[in-house]
């Protein structure tokens, strides 16, 4: 493991951009989080399976069937912009 | 005895021997939160008519006829806002009721109130909120402990009979035991998440914040259960968790895990969970030292994993749907970039950023394939000591209450606070943590906490081994002078 986080680069592509002072603030606290969690590295970890969640549930289906849900009033009810029952977003293409 | 600061089940009784309404209970907390929220900070809004319309109506009989249930604002409430404490989410209406809401609308309770919160349920201490303060109702200088510090800041001051948090690395003990009232953190999957706003999909649990064991089990009789709408939610029968209260601990193991008894652990907190200890073998229990010897690494997985999770998680808030849009956006990517630079507080977008870099190319098989294995490790750890105990015994929290201020700009320090309940999580199993006596500081007297953890979907033990300490202490009687 390496501390190479480039704190400006990361934001970018979690669509964040940062001021001046809370990326320098960011990269040294994220630095400081990075340096504690390197403790990782002295674990043994040969030959252990990993874990993404503790309930032991795989692959959960349901009829594929279709139920009452939300009308197109409802699902845009909390948009910030939207007509003829479509979120109205900035034009994508010129 | 006044009104507001009776129990949920002393309350029910009442209602049943038609000595109170549930009007009469919504007008007691009504009064009372406008007597104290003033200073507590806890309530974010009150859906004070649909309340009383609902408790005009409600059914006594049912098992929580009546009841008015308080709900951390990550839980959606159809018709009320459901902000996560974030500016992001301002002005954002919930469009239907969770799984839990549902269930509790059908045992007869009465969703009442918007707690306070870390903002998306990341911190330790509700400062992150992006909304309100709320304090420590013992000493109104200090943190409620977070991210439900709303949830167990309103029950300890009597501003509500229970409440709803959710638990992704102790934000339901971890304040439980700083405000002194109890909270349960089920099973991972035992309460349907459906319509808890995400945070770390593999760790979030919702559980109850009351002011009694029985209570406590009460709640959750009415919350267990699978859920065809998350398909994590287990799909395992659910038990009366009040069925064993009462029996005695003849015959109980208690396994005190010494990696959780260590030092920089406040002498003041050591010495009342040692106490706590010594009282269980006063009635019956066996202790026995385990160990948990991956203990030390918990804190550094959870950081990865939560935040890996975090990331996925929050990429849906994009000025699109719902929500937070900024003004004005040039084009598509100048609306996303400001719409969340504009609406996530300071300590979201450290996560987000963290949560990123640990998924990134690169960097996964270092940090997140890594996590998870230790994580297996974690796991297995606490498989081996359920072998040979029938819970574990420790400190909920390192520490008491700190002031409001004191760990603001030292994330790592923040993280700490969360040493003994993380692991839980990371290994899917119950845990609760309830009031086990007081910490003299500088002039305040502040409650500590007392966890039990539980073998997976041994709620029902754990519970009635709560439930054998608390009835021999006068601890969960005590209140905060407001």
């Amino acid at each position: 493991m390496s501390a190479e986080l480039n704190v400006r680069h990361t934001a970018q592509l979690a669509r964040l951009e940062l001021t001046d002072a809370e990326a320098e603030k960011f990269q040294s606290q994220l630095n400081q989080v990075l340096g504690y969690v390197r403790k990782l590295e002295e674990v043994d970890v040969s030959g252990v399976e990993p874990t993404a969640h503790s309930s032991q549930v795989h692959n959960v289906f349901r009829e594929d069937a279709s139920r009452e849900w939300f009308t197109p009033e409802v699902a845009l009810s909390n948009a910030p912009r939207q007509a003829n029952q479509l979120f109205i977003v900035p034009k994508v293409l010129e | 005895m006044d009104l507001h600061s009776l129990s949920l089940s002393a309350l029910q009784a009442q209602f049943r021997g038609g000595a109170l309404t549930p009007l009469d209970a919504l007008d007691a907390l009504e009064k009372r939160i406008s007597a104290v929220d003033g200073r507590v900070g806890g309530y974010l809004s009150l859906n004070r008519d649909r309340a009383r319309a609902e408790a005009a109506a409600a059914d006594v009989s049912l098992p929580l006829g009546g009841i008015p249930i308080a709900i951390k604002d990550v839980i959606n409430v159809q018709g009320d806002p459901c902000t996560a404490a974030s500016r992001i989410l301002q002005g954002y209406t919930a469009t239907y009721d969770a799984t839990v809401v549902r269930k509790l609308r059908a045992a007869g309770a009465i969703p009442f109130g918007r707690v306070n919160m870390d903002e998306f349920a990341m911190g330790s201490s509700t400062e992150n909120s992006a909304l309100q303060r709320t304090a420590n109702p013992w000493d109104l200088n200090r943190i409620p402990g977070g991210s439900s510090g709303g949830s167990a800041a309103v029950v300890a001051a009597d501003e509500a009979f229970a409440s709803l948090g959710s638990d992704t690395g102790g934000s339901i003990r971890q304040p439980a035991a700083l405000c002194g009232c109890v909270g349960l953190k089920p099973t991972y999957g035992r309460v349907s998440r459906f319509g808890l706003i995400a945070f770390a999909s593999s760790l979030d649990q919702i559980g109850p914040f009351t002011k009694t064991v029985e209570d406590s089990a009460r709640v959750l009789n009415a919350l267990a259960g699978k859920d065809p709408q998350d398909s994590t939610s287990l799909d395992l029968p659910v038990d009366d968790y009040t069925r064993l209260l009462g029996r005695d601990l003849k015959g109980v193991k208690l396994g005190m895990p010494k990696e959780y008894f260590i030092d920089g652990i406040d002498p003041q907190v050591d010495a009342a969970v040692r106490a706590a200890i010594r009282q269980y073998e006063a009635l019956g229990a066996e202790i026995v030292e385990v160990s948990l010897p991956h203990t030390e690494y918990a804190v550094a997985v959870y950081y990865i994993i939560a935040t890996a999770e975090a990331s996925a998680n929050l990429a849906r808030y994009d000025g699109v749907r719902f929500g937070k849009r900024a003004d004005d956006p040039r084009n598509l990517l100048d609306m996303y970039v400001r719409t969340r630079s504009e609406g996530f507080g300071e300590e979201v977008k450290r996560r987000i950023i963290l949560g990123t870099y640990v998924l990134s190319s690169g960097y996964y098989d270092a940090y997140y394939l890594r996590a998870q294995k230790v994580r297996t490790l974690i796991r297995q750890d606490f498989t081996k000591a359920f072998e040979k105990v029938d819970a574990l015994i420790c400190p909920t929290s390192p520490e008491v209450a700190f002031k409001i201020g004191d760990r603001s700009g030292d994330p790592l320090k923040m993280y700490l606070a969360d040493i003994f309940t993380i692991a839980a999580n990371l290994a899917g199993n119950c845990g609760i943590s309830l009031p086990c006596g007081f910490a003299n500081v500088e002039g305040s007297r502040l409650p500590v906490g007392l966890q039990l953890l539980g073998k997976p979907m041994e709620e029902a033990k754990l519970l009635s081994i709560a439930h054998a300490y608390e009835q021999s202490t006068r601890w969960h009687k005590e209140r905060p002078a407001l």
